[in-house]
């Protein structure tokens, strides 16, 4: 877990919104836009905390959002937005420099 | 402890139920306590509380609470608040709970589990129920419950919370001395952060680690979420929803009304003609009857949303609508009260409890009431009937229907701008509210829950709304039959009582906007429903037919008497109006006061009134006076 970290903040911030669809990714860490900080807590108790496996399902329509996301055992519907305060990574860190999409 | 204040029901320990949303929670309370239930709100603020009571094996009474789903005990909705409260021992008029009962989802212990810990910390005595235990195990998920509760410190079951049998296992616990006290309160800081490690270090340790797909959930999923399918669905549905609500309780509301038509003739002649017989028959019999015509509707809509709820579906049709809904700032959430408020607007505006955000439920309910309701068909139709000449448009459209589709189109038009003004002009509206939706997997509702759930409605209906609506039916009647007409008067009876006088003088106002004093007198008995003003004109042009017959006499008078520019404004009056006090009445139930149904009822008036004005003033210029 402890490469995850390393290799992710120097490679890429790839966020869950861009992720691509069925891809197993675990969370790197959660960042709050200036407007909500209150987000990063928020999306903590819904279980994405630091390491926690996720996986972008579906996307909605129009334009993409909102996006079905699960995580650990849960699916979550969350906006672009929300997602893009997920900072992620591949579940494998040793095929990171790949990046994950 | 706080153990001041205690309502409802003052005896006995008290449980309380507490877990994340989707958790199952509900169900288990359902299956404990049967219909023994009382659903009232918290107090100060409009947040369901659900308290029941059962018995245990050793016959020991114990009381129940239901607290609002919470992922963690810091709370980010009104409904997460209460929670904490209560478990604070903080909430006004409730006491601190003997027992807690974390009600953990056996599917998802990674997220549930942090919940139990943060109660675990708050000192209060606690135990772990395992819900849907059995799914859990349908996926392969192997629980030891002993494990479990060495790992936690708190005593672990098994539970099933759609038969029977999955709780007593439950129930046995609560007969045991040892878990009604309280362990050592751990200090009261709050830790998400190691809650989460301690979580995975548990899960680690009793094999639970790894993610399950939900396979079936899944393949659901990519047939609902389909950008294409999934939408197509979604129409389907809904149009279900709507035609069911729409046609399917059309029986049974004729019904009723039959019923309270033959009562009110048996009534009436029993009783001798004098004010006590109008009395019974106008006012309480009618009232009763105006309550009850709701029902159909209410139960036929909930019956769906408990069905959609229960199953899943609802959160998923709320993703497909939140781009639809979220310009003009609520969420998909939204939709389906909209929906049924064309059919009526006291359903759709109780179904709005379903939207958990507080601003967006007040936002729905307040623009509810400019969807076309089945009640203003009759004053449509009578209008449109009376003045719109029968023609085709372009050899394929009819101009009536057209004017009436028009009209459906002007209340939308109108429900959208004003919610739009409210996201665009307000703080609240301005501030980005996060979606973050849980969407459980799918369940097979059972008629357990359905049941309570629509009796629910129910019986909050009628003891809530039907008293101000029998209230207010009386106090109409009163207006509209005292005083009596005196000696010799020519005209109609009701011309000569105080709504009559109440609309004279109303006459003046509406001047400007082309309604005569008969019109205005109408609105004011038509205040009870909105149908109601087709038989008050009827009343008022002193015609002795009444119902459909009334209608027929009704149409050639007043396309002879009223200018088009005049029925214009009155229809156009007809899309805004708040003409229904049964609308006002579940408005101040669902909101908790009056503040605001006045202020429903003031912007409605303002908005019927600026759109009748420029419908008469419109009219009037292309020479339609």
């Amino acid at each position: 877990m402890n490469n995850v970290e390393n290799t992710l903040s120097v490679n890429f911030g790839a966020t869950l919104d861009l992720a691509s669809i069925g891809h197993a990714l675990i969370v790197h860490d959660v960042l709050a836009p200036h407007a909500a900080p209150e987000w990063a807590r928020w999306l903590e108790e819904i279980g994405f905390v630091v390491g926690e496996q996720v996986m972008l399902m579906a996307r909605g329509l129009p334009g993409g959002d909102p996006l079905v996301v699960r995580v650990g055992q849960s699916t979550f519907a969350l906006r672009r937005a929300e997602a893009a305060c997920v900072r992620i990574a591949s579940t494998n860190p040793v095929h990171d420099e790949r990046g994950p999409v | 402890m706080n153990q001041a204040v205690i309502h409802i029901h003052p005896s006995g320990p008290l449980l309380a139920l507490v877990g994340n949303p989707n958790c199952g929670k509900t169900a288990l309370f359902n299956l404990l306590t049967g219909s023994r239930q009382k659903v009232a709100n918290y107090a100060g603020v409009t947040v369901e509380r659900k308290e029941g009571r059962f018995i245990t094996p050793a016959g020991k009474s114990l009381r129940v609470l239901d607290l609002p789903g919470a992922y963690s005990l810091y709370p980010r909705s009104p409904d997460e608040r209460v929670t904490c409260d209560v478990l604070f021992g903080r909430a006004i008029g409730e006491k601190r709970p003997d027992l807690v009962v974390c009600v953990v989802d056996a599917t998802n212990l990674r997220r549930n589990l942090r919940l139990a810990l943060a109660i675990k910390r708050l000192g209060l005595p606690c135990v772990v129920a395992l819900n849907m235990a059995d799914l859990a195990e349908s996926r392969g998920i192997k629980i030891d419950p002993v494990a479990l509760a060495v790992e936690l410190g708190l005593p672990v079951v098994s539970t099933v919370a759609i038969k029977r049998s999955g709780v007593e296992s439950l129930l046995e616990l609560f007969d045991d001395q040892a878990v009604w006290r309280a362990s050592t309160p751990v200090s009261a800081s709050h830790s998400n952060e190691s809650d989460h490690v301690a979580v995975r270090h548990i899960l680690q340790r009793l094999d639970l680690d790894d993610v399950i797909p939900h396979t079936a959930s899944d393949r659901i999923d990519r047939v609902v979420l389909h950008p294409v399918v999934g939408p197509v669905l979604l129409a389907l549905v809904l149009f279900l929803v709507f035609q069911a609500v729409f046609a399917w309780a059309e029986t049974p509301m004729t019904l009723i009304k039959d019923v309270t038509t033959s009562l009110s003739d048996t009534v009436s002649a029993l009783l001798p003609d004098m004010w006590f017989r109008s009395l019974i028959v106008d006012g309480v019999i009618a009232g009763a009857g105006g309550v009850l015509v709701f029902l159909p509707q209410i139960v036929i809509l909930y019956f769906f949303i408990l069905v959609l709820e229960e199953s899943g579906y609802l959160p998923r049709a709320a993703f497909l609508l939140d781009r639809v809904m979220g310009s003009v700032g609520l969420s998909g959430r939204s939709f389906i009260p909209l929906l049924s408020s064309f059919a009526c607007a006291i359903p759709g505006i109780m179904a709005a409890r379903t939207i958990a955000n507080r601003r967006d439920r007040l936002v729905t309910i307040m623009i509810a009431p400019m969807m076309t309701c089945s009640a203003r068909l009759p004053v449509y139709a009578l209008l449109i009937g009376a003045f719109i000449p029968q023609r085709e448009l372009w050899g394929m459209m009819e101009l009536q229907g057209l004017i009436l589709l028009g009209l459906y189109f002007a209340g939308i038009f109108g429900a959208m701008a004003v919610a739009w003004v409210l996201k665009r002009f307000t703080s609240a509206g301005r501030e980005v509210r996060p979606l973050m939706m849980e969407l459980p997997s799918y369940h097979l509702p059972t008629v357990r829950n359905i049941a309570i759930g629509i009796w629910q409605r129910i019986s909050i209906f009628i003891k809530r709304v039907g008293g101000i609506i029998l209230f207010l039916t009386i106090l109409l009647w009163f207006l509209a039959s005292f005083p009596g007409a005196p000696d010799g008067a020519t005209g109609a009876a009701i011309e000569y009582s105080f709504a009559g006088m109440l609309g004279k003088a109303l006459a003046l106002v509406f001047e400007p906007i082309g309604f005569n004093w008969q019109i205005s007198i109408a609105l004011v008995p038509g205040l009870a429903a909105r149908e109601v003003a087709v038989s008050a004109l009827g009343t008022v042009y002193a015609l002795s037919a009444t119902g459909d017959a009334a209608v027929q006499a009704l149409a050639p008078l007043i396309a002879d008497q009223w200018s088009l520019a005049t029925a214009l404004s009155l229809l156009a009056w007809y899309v805004f109006v708040p003409q229904c006090l049964a609308t006002l009445a579940a408005v101040k139930r669902e909101t908790g006061g009056w503040t605001m149904p006045a202020i429903m009822a003031g912007y409605l008036f303002a908005l019927a009134y600026v759109a009748s004005f420029i419908a008469y003033r419109v009219a009037l210029t292309m020479g339609a006076g």
